[in-house]
């Protein structure tokens, strides 16, 4: 979808030079997206809000400021589109649910803030899975996102619509946010690059909250540098969040394209082992060699807890549903969103709830609320933040030897829309090789690797310990200019 | 431990929500299905193995304690179902 040569298709660095030299306008770019979206959107469904207006003149401004000879920022004009639960003040924030109709948010979350400071032109809010549940988008109250590659296969989840949207040139960058792979395998999906970082290095502040020891909010783009540009933007200390990581950051764009030559590639045995489809494993191997043809030394390496498919999911839906349960009460009917009147006030939090909340959600709230029941507290949630040590140790443990993990990052290529809606559990298993580095709070990150005989793209995912945000441009550029783009 | 359509409805009133008959039943399903899944984790034995419940090593992180600015009244409560006289407006609860 979308001309090549058209300035919607162009990728930000390339952008960049030319609208800081004047050459174009950021006012004729997000005139390049808004026309993509109006003539795309329709089937592809990426947004929920289209600001046309606030982003017209959100570019107008910059052009002027440009004209006036000042610094607009490193995003200069540069269309960034944000998941429909990243606070944007004035601008409609719905989190894909019915429960949240019409809430028009205060403040902005600390991202946006950094964005508009940075110059950023913002076209829109994004489609998800409601309040970031789910790994296909079909759990949106706004409907599904379709794969730009193939319109009748999922865009993947739960930040879908920041994936798609790229993909389809309808925007330039994206946010999205990833609490078990939110965002590796939409990209992965769409055959984009995504980005989820270290636990802590990006401010929640403004993030509408799912299961806050996991949520970070993360970065898409076209290419390897366009992320990292936009990563650098996004990331750093932020005293308005108190998890926040109060650590130096040093950008990452000046590194990326220092190559692998020192580095220890290890592949985790567990990752390839029984379900994972055929043309993904050729895939990712063949994106590994391409680290290793670039200097990179590979090693085997096991995660017998963190690569154990049952453990990891059992223990990651535990984790997530308990803080969800607790974060969605605040969905009651009295402060923002829908309200259902009941017979007192206990009845219209229930009524109100029971109306706004989609199967998906609902069922995540009862599974949460049970696991930290009375009598279940011990078996259930304490048992899954003990195993979430032993993963956060497996990784502790391989990153002494390597210094990044290669895997793939969802089992097989985007799967047809309707084929896991009836069967939670086989959906909660597309995310079998995300959700670790969630609970290990390490950064993961998905670059295209090649695609499927039926042309569906494959991404493959690399992991660094806490902060090596670098190393994972590094090697996604190297695995990048082999060849893996697909868009 | 098998969950009942007793548990299911316990925790729906924990959990604020309502349920019709079908959904009960198909709530009991879920949430068997996935518990039992969930019990896979009893084959690693974790008695020794302190809990984490965050990845940071974060505690009890303080800001000076001096007012700054914050949403005004009318801004805190535009987006409120129901408010009036600078409140948000509640069925009533006290008879």
């Amino acid at each position: 979808m979308g001309e090549s040569n058209e300035l919607n298709a162009r990728s930000a660095h390339e952008l960049l030079p030319l609208i800081l030299k004047g050459e174009i306008t950021a006012l004729v770019v997000c005139e390049a997206v808004l026309s993509a979206i109006d003539a795309q959107d329709a089937e592809v469904n990426a947004y929920i809000t289209v600001d046309k207006e606030g982003a017209l003149a959100q570019a107008d401004s910059v052009d002027k400021r440009l004209a006036n000879g000042e610094d607009v920022g490193p995003l200069a004009g540069i269309p960034v589109a944000l998941k429909d639960l990243i606070c944007t003040q004035g601008l409609l924030t719905t989190c894909g649910s019915n429960i949240l109709p019409d809430f028009v948010p205060p403040y902005d979350a600390t991202v946006t803030q950094r964005l508009r400071h940075a110059g950023a032109v913002i076209p829109g809010k994004l489609n998800m899975d409601e309040f970031a549940m789910g790994s296909s988008n079909e759990n949106s109250a706004r409907g599904p996102v379709r794969n730009p590659h193939a319109t009748d296969r999922v865009a993947g989840g739960s930040s879908g619509g920041s994936a798609a949207a790229v993909a389809a040139n309808e925007t330039v960058l994206a946010l999205g946010s990833d609490t078990g792979g939110s965002i590796r395998q939409p990209a992965s999906f769409c055959g984009v690059v995504g980005l989820k970082p270290t636990y802590g290095r990006v401010s929640r502040y403004g993030l509408v909250a799912y299961a806050s020891s996991l949520d970070q909010i993360g970065p898409l783009g076209r290419n390897v540098t366009d992320t990292a540009l936009l990563y650098d933007v996004i990331a750093g200390h932020d005293k308005s969040d108190a998890t926040s990581a109060d650590l130096a950051f040093e950008p990452t764009l000046p590194s990326i394209n220092k190559g692998v030559e020192d580095f220890v590639v290890g592949v985790p045995t567990e990752y390839f082992a029984e379900g994972l489809d055929a043309e993904v494993r050729a895939r990712v191997e063949q994106g590994i060699a391409a680290l290793e043809a670039a200097g990179a030394t590979t090693r085997e390496v096991s995660l017998p807890v963190a690569g154990h498919p049952d453990y990891v999911i059992a223990s990651y839906y535990v984790v997530a549903t308990g803080e969800a349960s607790s974060n969605l009460s605040r969905f009651d009917g009295v402060k923002y969103g829908l309200r259902v009147e009941g017979e007192d006030l206990g009845d219209t939090y229930c009524c109100t709830r029971s109306a706004g909340f989609g199967d998906e959600v609902k069922r995540r709230i009862m599974l949460g609320t049970y696991a930290l029941s009375a009598g279940y507290y011990d078996a259930y949630y304490l048992k899954a933040q003990r195993v979430r040590t032993l993963i956060k140790q497996d990784f502790e443990r391989v990153f002494e030897d390597c210094d990044v993990l290669a895997a793939p990052v969802a089992p097989t290529p985007a799967f047809r829309i309707g084929e896991k809606v009836d069967d939670p559990l086989q959906m909660y298993l597309s995310d079998i090789y995300t959700v670790a580095v969630n609970l290990a709070g390490i950064p993961g990150i998905s670059v295209p690797c090649g695609a499927s005989s039926e042309g569906l793209p494959i991404g493959l995912q690399l992991l660094a310990p806490p902060f090596e945000e670098s190393r994972l441009f590094r090697a996604a550029r190297v695995v990048e200019s082999e060849g893996g783009s697909t868009t | 431990m098998a969950v009942t359509v007793h548990d299911v409805r316990k925790v729906a009133q924990l959990a604020r929500l309502k349920f019709d008959g079908a959904e009960e039943r198909r709530l009991v399903d879920d949430l068997n299905q996935i518990l039992t899944y969930v019990a896979a984790l009893d084959e690693l034995p974790t008695d020794d193995v302190e809990p984490t419940a965050h990845v940071l090593p974060l505690s009890n992180v303080f800001r000076e304690d001096a007012p700054h600015g914050a949403l005004s009244q009318e801004a805190a409560l535009s987006n409120a179902p129901r408010s009036g006289h600078g409140h948000f407006r509640v069925p009533k609860v006290i008879e």
